[in-house]
């Protein structure tokens, strides 16, 4: 059973359309990438596989889970981290992460805390204010709380944006180990074609609202007759160039 | 715990550790309700030095009325502020794609109001007894009934306007300050009923807080308790909270159709 299956998936404002019937599926411990320019619709996409959208038409079900009649159930095994949505400034990192220790209700709190905060390098930080962390610090911190539930379902908007190399490598690095580990699906949306090319199996173009085209980053490359998921990122989003 | 209490109490530990690390919102708490103690209870003093014997009835009555419409008001913004909170900090994209219920999230708001308006109010109710010998506990056990009927008359109103909050955005968060005092004229809290104007009167017997004044009066100058008064608030408080909750899961859900949860902030 794929960990997500999304079909004729739409939403409509009024008369815009954001996302135009979509349809695809995320294998448990596979990494799909969700690639388009900005208004493509990716983060509408992502909104309505976490439940906070309604779609207009179309059906998303994760881990078995009908989002329109059942999210709680899906939503106590997925988790989210975005740098556009924060946590409260003025708890300390070991209050955020418990806050959402106690929301998830996980098993003992104190030592899974103590867990990520080893893997994550976050020992020192477990007192301070979130809002005194540099965006380096906050990322790690965001990731820390996708990850306390241990989820089999993990969707990612842009999660190294505003991050230097090394802090952005520590990143992918331990979603990589995370997904090795775990048997996690995750769902990837990014503008860091570099990121995409490492981190997923399969990646989905999207373009005002539809995904233009599918496939692994070496079957795009070829079938572009690119070098760089950039390349052919920039083909699309242009329209300057053509699949074979 | 049960995992729906786990998740309340995982959003009051969040509001808690706030208040912990925060002493103006603290000190904010207790502020207004021991500022209109004094101020009502100095008017008081000098209007009941007027009146000779019904002097110990009007100070009972305005400061009873005082303490008492504190607790509405606390009670209201008890709510409103704490859900405030998340879209102040940002939070609520993440608080929405937890487990948590719509309803654990009022059940957790609520139990914050009720936290707030103790941390508020009691150190008014103790100044009124320093200050001027008003011991709020001698309406006896109809203090808790009162009491209760304003925190849920709050409750509801505060579901109205996060309703309006995730309508509008925060457009609409002065409401959570304003809305109550907008009612204080109608709710009969320093006066009888019957000295509004006759067609303001069915508006004022619409309202809970109406009921639960004159019964307190009717208590301070020692009538039968009034449980005709305390049946009106109960009922009218039990249909005004249905039609509020009624109209929260309805914009809830219409926030979700616009997408507005991610940024009802802006």
């Amino acid at each position: 059973m794929d960990a997500i299956t999304v079909e004729a998936l739409t939403k409509r404002y009024g008369d815009t359309l954001a996302v135009d019937n979509i349809a695809f599926a995320v294998a448990p411990g596979a990494t799909i990438g969700l690639l388009g320019g900005n208004g493509a619709g990716k983060t509408t996409t992502i909104s309505m596989l976490l439940g906070l959208l309604v779609p207009t038409a179309g059906r998303i079900t994760v881990l078995g889970h009908d989002m329109a009649t059942d999210r709680f159930a899906a939503l106590a095994r997925m988790n989210f981290s975005s740098p556009y949505v924060a946590l409260p400034h003025r708890l300390t990192v070991g209050e955020n992460l418990r806050v959402y220790a106690h929301l998830y209700n996980i098993r003992h709190t104190e030592r899974r805390i103590a867990e990520l905060a080893d893997q994550l390098n976050l020992g020192a930080l477990l007192n301070r204010p979130a809002g005194e962390l540099s965006a380096g610090q906050k990322t790690r911190v965001a990731l820390a709380k996708s990850l306390i539930n241990r989820p089999d379902v993990l969707l990612l908007d842009e999660p190294t944006a505003s991050l230097d190399p090394d802090t952005g490598d520590l990143v992918r690095t331990w979603l990589e180990r995370y997904r090795a580990e775990s048997g996690c699906a995750i769902l990837l949306a990014s503008h860091n074609m570099a990121e995409v090319e490492r981190l997923c199996d399969h990646v989905l173009m999207m373009k005002q609202g539809r995904i233009v085209d599918r496939g692994s980053p070496a079957d795009l490359l070829e079938r572009y007759g690119r070098d760089t998921l950039e390349a052919v990122f920039l083909d699309i989003a242009r329209g300057t160039g053509e699949a074979a | 715990m049960i995992p729906a209490g786990r998740r309340i109490w995982g959003l009051m530990y969040r509001h808690i550790a706030l208040y912990r690390r925060s002493w103006p919102r603290l000190l904010e708490l207790a502020y207004w309700p021991t500022l209109q103690m004094c101020i009502w209870g100095f008017t008081a003093s000098f209007f009941a030095g007027r009146t000779g014997s019904a002097a110990a009835v009007t100070i009972g009555g305005l400061l009873g009325a005082v303490l008492l419409w504190e607790v509405a008001l606390r009670s209201q913004m008890g709510v409103a502020i704490s859900f405030l909170e998340e879209i102040w900090s940002r939070n609520l994209g993440h608080v929405f794609v937890s487990p948590l219920r719509p309803w654990e999230l009022v059940a957790a708001l609520i139990a914050m109001s009720i936290l707030r308006t103790l941390a508020g109010v009691l150190p008014a109710v103790l100044l009124a007894w320093l200050l001027y010998a008003f011991n709020m506990f001698s309406l006896g056990p109809a203090l808790i009934l009162f009491t209760i009927n304003l925190m849920v008359m709050g409750w509801w109103v505060s579901l109205g306007v996060v309703s309006l909050i995730l309508r509008h955005g925060a457009g609409a968060e002065a409401l959570a300050w304003s809305v109550l005092f907008g009612i204080t004229p109608f709710a009969a809290v320093f006066y009888p009923v019957s000295i509004l104007p006759p067609y303001l009167q069915p508006v004022a017997l619409a309202l809970p807080a109406a009921h639960v004044f004159e019964g307190m009066r009717a208590v301070l100058a020692g009538s039968a308790f009034p449980w005709g008064e305390l049946a009106a608030a109960s009922g009218l408080n039990l249909l005004w909270l249905a039609a509020a909750t009624l109209l929260f899961a309805r914009q809830f859900h219409a926030a979700r159709v616009r997408g507005a949860l991610l940024s009802i902030g802006e």
